[in-house]
């Protein structure tokens, strides 16, 4: 049993015209095989919580705390923070040219488990875990994310999911730019882990399409900057008919 | 004065060949106020296959193929005693590499090396500079109608290394130039890669890798001349810097004569700034005399190293330092993978590596 606990986060990212802060204190814990809908406007900060736990330099933390398990997960560097347990699957994953797949997911595995994966064990794993995902095995020989449609990123970060095995996700708007198969086969990905590991998972979005795919136990209204409202699945319902007004007007 | 004279001159730095080049790290290769050593450090590595030739002779016994330009160039031609041959007979198809390799003094060389592959040969060279050397050097290379030759110019010099070379490619009729200039070590590097053609259907694919670290110089200078109808050229330079100091130079001149109808050319030149308070320099320059081609551009970008790439090796545990090797060996691996030599290739990799770990040292 994992616990990813956000308390009272506040976090700023540098601007031209200074400090903009952007989170204003997010209390949040996400216990393994519990799945938690963070659903919020544009600009409502989403992005920066899912990056900020991660890790990512452009942001600067100004107050509050996350911790993974009791251990202080913003004094980790960003690899750390993923052999801990963490992980971001990207709503605009990065091409790293010249870096092919398969050479990519095996020196990932290797950082996380902490010893390079037995060849035979690991060629039949990658292939299974990329048939279920319905990804071509020639995938494997191009360069990471490079030349990827939309719809290959995402599932190529399911992809790195089902490899890397997480304690908690974050899924930053996984949704976004897929059609309606490729939304069940990234989905489908997602609750497979969910099921085979207890994932923990934090899914951000903007839409509810994907809540019908993978069921959240409790929905998050983010807006300005911090979470305004709490539920259970029902939440999602009522924003589906209402949207997020009364909570950019609130 | 006329051109024959100017090329005899000593550069003040001025001219526009020589602008770029840190004359007082050159240790005397340009201005020959040095002592020589007349020693011939290069050498064939292993027993050299059938059909294959190597001889010291008199430079005199072999006139060079081309008028040069460059004062080096010229200065060695005057200078050396013996060039040395080495000769690929007709009709061979020689699969291993043909290593030669280079053994400098402590004192100066220059080196005249003429090479001729033979009426429909093909075979691959690799010429390897290692240890400490200050050497100026001529490469004649003259590919004889349909031949084929990868040649590979591997410049892992020592750190006080100076090294100023001209690589000139005459290529006949349908024939085949692939030119690999990799140059990693040395304190100062000025290598001009440049090709010319006999024969129509002749084609030219130059590429080069460097990597420049703390105060190390590192020029390139192409020039490839269009003269005749039907040919073909592709240049793709990739380098990298680090540290304060480092600088690299690519000069890419491209010449499109009136009478080249049908010529088909594309140049590319990226660096990688991995550092502050490195430079890179980067000039393409295209002439075209005519509009009846079939295709003639040229692309250079300088970028700084990618923080987004290096967040998301991160992101999925993989530790900093092998997350930047990754990308760089990422950056590089376009041309060096072509070198289809996996020992070469983990060997210029592990070479990048260690310098790369002790920039700023």
């Amino acid at each position: 049993m994992s616990v990813l606990e956000i308390k009272n986060l506040q976090v700023s990212v540098v601007t031209e015209s200074g400090d903009k802060e952007i989170l204003k204190g997010v209390d949040l814990t996400v216990k393994s095989g519990e799945t938690h809908a963070i659903m919020g406007p544009n600009g409502s900060g989403k992005s920066t919580l899912a990056y900020s736990i991660a890790g990512h330099p452009k942001y600067s933390i100004t107050g509050g705390s996350v911790t993974l398990d009791g251990n202080d997960v913003l004094e980790m560097s960003v690899d750390e923070r993923a052999k801990a347990g963490l992980f971001l699957a990207m709503q605009y994953p990065v091409e790293v040219p010249g870096v092919s797949v398969s050479n990519f997911l095996r020196t990932a595995v290797t950082a996380i488990r902490g010893e390079a994966p037995k060849v035979r064990t690991w060629v039949g794993e990658v292939k299974e875990a990329m048939a279920s995902l319905n990804i071509d095995t020639a995938f494997s020989e191009r360069n990471v994310n490079e030349g990827f449609s939309g719809g290959e990123k995402k599932r190529h970060e399911i992809l790195q999911l089902e490899l890397l095995k997480p304690k908690i996700a974050i899924l930053d708007e996984t949704d976004s730019g897929l059609d309606v198969d490729a939304l069940r086969i990234v989905s489908e990905g997602v609750n497979r882990v969910k099921e085979n590991s207890n994932l923990g998972v934090m899914l951000i979005t903007h839409y509810t399409r994907i809540l019908r795919y993978i069921k959240p136990d409790f929905v998050h209204v983010f807006a300005n900057g911090k979470i305004v409202e709490e539920g259970g699945p029902e939440l999602a319902d009522k924003l589906e008919e209402q949207g997020y007004a009364a909570y950019i007007t609130a | 004065m006329n051109q024959l004279a100017t090329n005899y001159l000593t550069p003040s730095g001025r001219e526009e060949a020589w602008r770029f080049t840190p004359l007082k790290k050159l240790a005397g290769l340009h201005d020959l106020n040095v002592s020589l050593s007349d020693n011939i450090s290069i050498s064939a590595k292993n027993d050299l296959p059938k059909g294959v030739k190597i001889t010291n002779i008199d430079t005199s016994d072999l006139p060079p193929a081309y008028v040069a330009s460059d004062i080096v160039t010229n200065r060695v031609r005057r200078e050396v005693a013996k060039s040395t041959l080495l000769t690929i007979s007709d009709d061979l198809e020689i699969v291993e590499p043909i290593f030669l390799k280079r053994k400098c003094g402590v004192s100066a060389e220059l080196s005249r090396v003429v090479i001729q592959v033979g009426v429909n040969s093909r075979a691959t060279l690799v010429i390897e500079n290692n240890g400490l050397g200050k050497l100026g050097e001529e490469i004649e290379v003259t590919l004889a109608a349909g031949s084929s030759l990868n040649f590979i110019s591997l410049q892992e010099w020592d750190l006080n290394s100076v090294h100023v070379a001209q690589h000139h490619a005459i290529i006949g009729k349908d024939a085949q130039f692939n030119s690999y200039v990799v140059s990693i070590g040395g304190s100062t590097i000025r290598i001009s890669p440049t090709v010319e053609y006999t024969g129509t259907g002749a084609s030219a694919e130059m590429n080069g890798v460097y990597f420049a670290t703390d105060e190390q110089h590192i020029e390139h200078r192409i020039h490839v001349n269009h003269g005749i109808p039907n040919t073909k050229s592709r240049v793709n330079y990739k380098g990298a810097l680090a540290g304060k100091g480092a600088h690299t130079v690519w000069i890419g001149d491209v010449y499109i004569n009136k009478s080249a109808e049908g010529t088909d050319t594309y140049e590319l030149n990226r660096n990688l700034l991995l550092t502050d308070g490195a430079r890179a320099d980067s000039v393409p320059n295209l002439e075209i005399e005519t509009g009846e081609i079939v295709g003639a551009g040229h692309a250079s970008t300088t970028g700084r190293f990618d923080d987004e790439q290096l967040f998301y090796l991160q992101s999925r545990g993989i530790p900093a330092d092998i997350a930047r090797r990754l990308v760089i060996r990422g950056f590089f691996a376009e041309i060096i993978n072509k070198l289809k030599n996996e020992e070469i290739e983990e060997r210029l990799m592990a070479r990048i590596e260690s310098e790369l770990s002790r920039v700023g040292e």
